[in-house]
């Protein structure tokens, strides 16, 4: 009720005839002064390469692969030799791949100002029980793949349905929701195998799409699955209404339901998206390693969260694009690499990324704070990825 | 038609939070063609009256009659399909999205064709008809490619009352519209709610500024306490007796 009060008091003010042009929504005064009703007689330009090069510079995505140019640029000069080639860059980009996958969806999550912790453990959970059925099945070849494929994405939109639904329905807030997932996900895999990996794998996934390369190319066969579903769900990101009011709801729940839009169902299809992202990482990382890596997963949902708020979007919602994501995730993967290359500990990485992340947040905060300052509508901080 | 059934009516209407009736028996009307200016003091229940009538808020008890007919305003859809549009106090804009973006949220044009079958938008239309609209309001939008949140109040709330009354074909609420603009905002804004009626929309305006209610409405509504206390023909009323019946100064002798 904030909101009434502040502008009721403007009210009184202008019943009485006094400072009609009063700004009671706390802009700086300064601007109101200099031009109290700018914003109806002006009509300022936006065109011109020099503003679309202004307003690019402004963008996180684009500042942050002036980053990543930077360590790659810093690395090939340090070591010229085994850096900058096509095996090692190859490698790079297969271990970024299924990381990649995970992002698309947590991309969406963040927008719409949620989080999701749960996708490293349904990612086990869906390569588990993907692996479970295909042991059951017995054969090394495609129907038995093909079979696999499809249990783990059903777990996985499965996961997602379920984080969706207590999110958007039953209201808790998406951090604790995922936090229990991450949780559960994780022990039913461990009841089911045992916690017993299990390592049989068809041969045709593990050879093909596993550490497979497009025939006749060296393209790994993950990465081009991986840039297949970046650019299907980009374009759905940034050019249809599902993306659009990915956004909305994230930008401002209340003035989305408000005008019509579906919210609650809305959420419950990103998580969904989330989850099946979640699931199709699970087989493709069952094909990858021959193995459910039950314990492998543990800061695997960190690692992308950091990445996609590198990559620009803000946790607050509203803001974030799929390009900021893949860059956000080969920051830290150049990082390790030329770590490793160059004789540096690896383990730097680990705290090059940390401050990377921090910095990320902190940009993002400062902005925000700046924008909600204009409009008041903004969430302040992020607490509200505690309540619903 | 016009000057017999109103276009919208409320009767009996009652809501509580809590303890507090915000909203306690009572009755409003407006006719198309008409601009019917809702006054009240801070809490009277004037934002609740609003709400309830956009089917942005669950009612108590109380019956709501569309050209007469009774009719049940449980979502903000089902009012949007009747031609009811609002412009709340709290703006409720999307920050994050562009003008044009904002305008159509909720009703966006689809691309021609089998693109427009799997979500594609027509941007392009949409932009443009946003422009002729804001242009047509005088509300000139400095970008149609930047966020509304990063745009002067003045701006977000010529975009606000844009959206509404572009989309309003029975009744637009502008709550508090003028609250947050300068002289010459509000004196567009004022001129738009006259564009408005004339093209035979009925309009439901709230302020605090009795100048401004008395420039522009044909009738003026009083809400004290949750209920409708008085009914005046705003040419032939004065500052002083609606600021009477508002603060109950004057005693709640209905005039018509
Ligand atoms: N969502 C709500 N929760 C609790 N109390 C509310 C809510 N909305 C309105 N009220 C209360 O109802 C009364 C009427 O409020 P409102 O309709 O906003 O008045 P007005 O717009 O005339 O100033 C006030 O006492 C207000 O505090
Ligand atoms: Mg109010």
């Amino acid at each position: 009720m904030s909101n009434d009060s502040i502008s009721a008091k403007n009210a009184t003010a202008d019943a009485a005839g006094v400072a009609a042009d009063a700004s009671p929504t706390g802009e700086p005064r300064s601007e109101a002064a200099v031009s109290p009703d700018a914003s109806l007689l002006t009509s300022g330009s936006e065109g011109g390469i020099g503003g679309f090069f202004r307003r690019i510079v402004k963008v996180q995505s684009f500042q942050i692969l002036l980053v990543l140019l930077a360590i790659f640029v810093v690395f090939s000069a340090l070591a010229p030799d085994t850096f900058p080639t096509w095996s090692n860059m190859r490698l790079v980009i297969q271990n970024v791949s299924i990381l990649a996958v995970l992002g698309i969806g947590m991309t969406y999550v963040i927008i719409t100002s949620g989080i999701d912790l749960s996708i490293g453990s349904v990612l086990v959970f869906s390569g588990v029980i993907a692996a479970k059925v295909m042991q059951g099945m017995g054969g090394d070849g495609w129907g038995t793949a093909i079979v696999g494929i499809l249990v783990s994405i059903v777990c996985g939109v499965l996961w997602g349905i379920f984080n969706g639904l207590l999110i958007a329905k039953a209201k808790v807030p998406p951090l604790i929701v995922t936090l229990g997932t991450l949780s559960g996900a994780l022990g039913l895999a461990q009841v089911i195998t045992g916690g017993v990996d299990i390592r049989e794998v068809p041969a045709v996934l593990a050879s093909n799409i596993g550490y497979g390369n497009i025939p006749g190319t060296t393209i790994p066969t993950i990465s081009v699955i991986a840039l297949v579903l970046l650019l299907i769900l980009g374009v759905v990101l940034h050019k249809t209404k599902f993306g659009l009011y990915t956004y909305a709801v994230g930008s401002n729940e209340e003035s989305a339901r408000r005008v019509g839009v579906k919210v609650d169902r809305h959420l419950i299809f990103v998580y969904a998206l989330s989850g099946l992202m979640a699931g199709m990482a699970g087989i493709l990382s069952l094909a990858q390693y021959s193995t459910t890596a039950i314990a492998g997963q543990s800061t695997t949902s960190l690692a992308v969260i950091a990445a996609v708020v590198i990559g620009g979007t803000s946790l607050f919602g509203g803001v974030g694009t799929i390009f900021g994501t893949i860059v956000g995730l080969f920051i830290p993967a150049i990082l390790q690499n030329g770590f490793v290359i160059t004789g540096v500990q690896p383990f730097w990485q680990q705290v090059a990324i940390g401050a990377v992340l921090i910095v990320a947040v902190y940009i993002d905060q400062r902005r925000r704070a700046a924008a909600s300052r204009a409009t008041k509508t903004g969430k302040r901080s992020l607490a509200h990825l505690f309540r619903r | 038609m016009s000057s017999t059934t109103p276009i919208l009516e409320a009767r009996g209407l009652t809501r509580s939070f809590g303890a507090v009736r915000a909203l306690d028996g009572a009755d409003f009307d407006v006719h198309a063609g008409e601009v019917v200016a809702l006054i009240g003091d801070n809490g009277a229940g004037k934002s609740t009256m609003v709400k309830a009538l956009s089917g942005n808020l669950a009612l108590d008890s109380g019956t709501i009659l569309f050209n007469g007919a009774e009719v049940d305003l449980s979502s903000p859809s089902v009012a949007s399909h009747m031609g009811i549009e609002t412009v709340f106090q709290d703006l409720a804009l999307a920050p994050h999205l562009t003008p044009p973006q904002n305008m159509y949220l909720g009703r966006e044009i689809p691309a021609p064709g089998f693109l427009g079958k799997l979500g594609f938008l027509d941007n392009k239309t949409m932009r443009a008809r946003s422009k002729v609209a804001f242009d047509e309001l005088g509300a000139t939008v400095r970008s149609y490619s930047s966020p509304v949140g990063s745009m002067s109040g003045g701006q977000r709330q010529a975009i606000a009352i844009a959206r509404a009354v572009v989309w309003a074909k029975g009744v637009v609420f502008l709550d508090e519209p003028t609250a947050a603009l300068g002289v010459v905002q509000t004196k567009a804004v004022l001129e738009t709610i006259r564009k408005v009626r004339d093209k035979g929309v009925g309009v439901v305006f709230i302020s605090h500024s009795m100048p401004h209610v008395i420039e522009v409405s044909d009738r003026v509504q009083v809400l004290r306490l949750g209920r409708r206390v008085a009914t005046f023909q705003a040419k032939d009323t004065s500052v002083e007796e609606l600021v009477g019946a508002m603060t109950g100064a004057l005693d709640a002798g209905a005039k018509s």
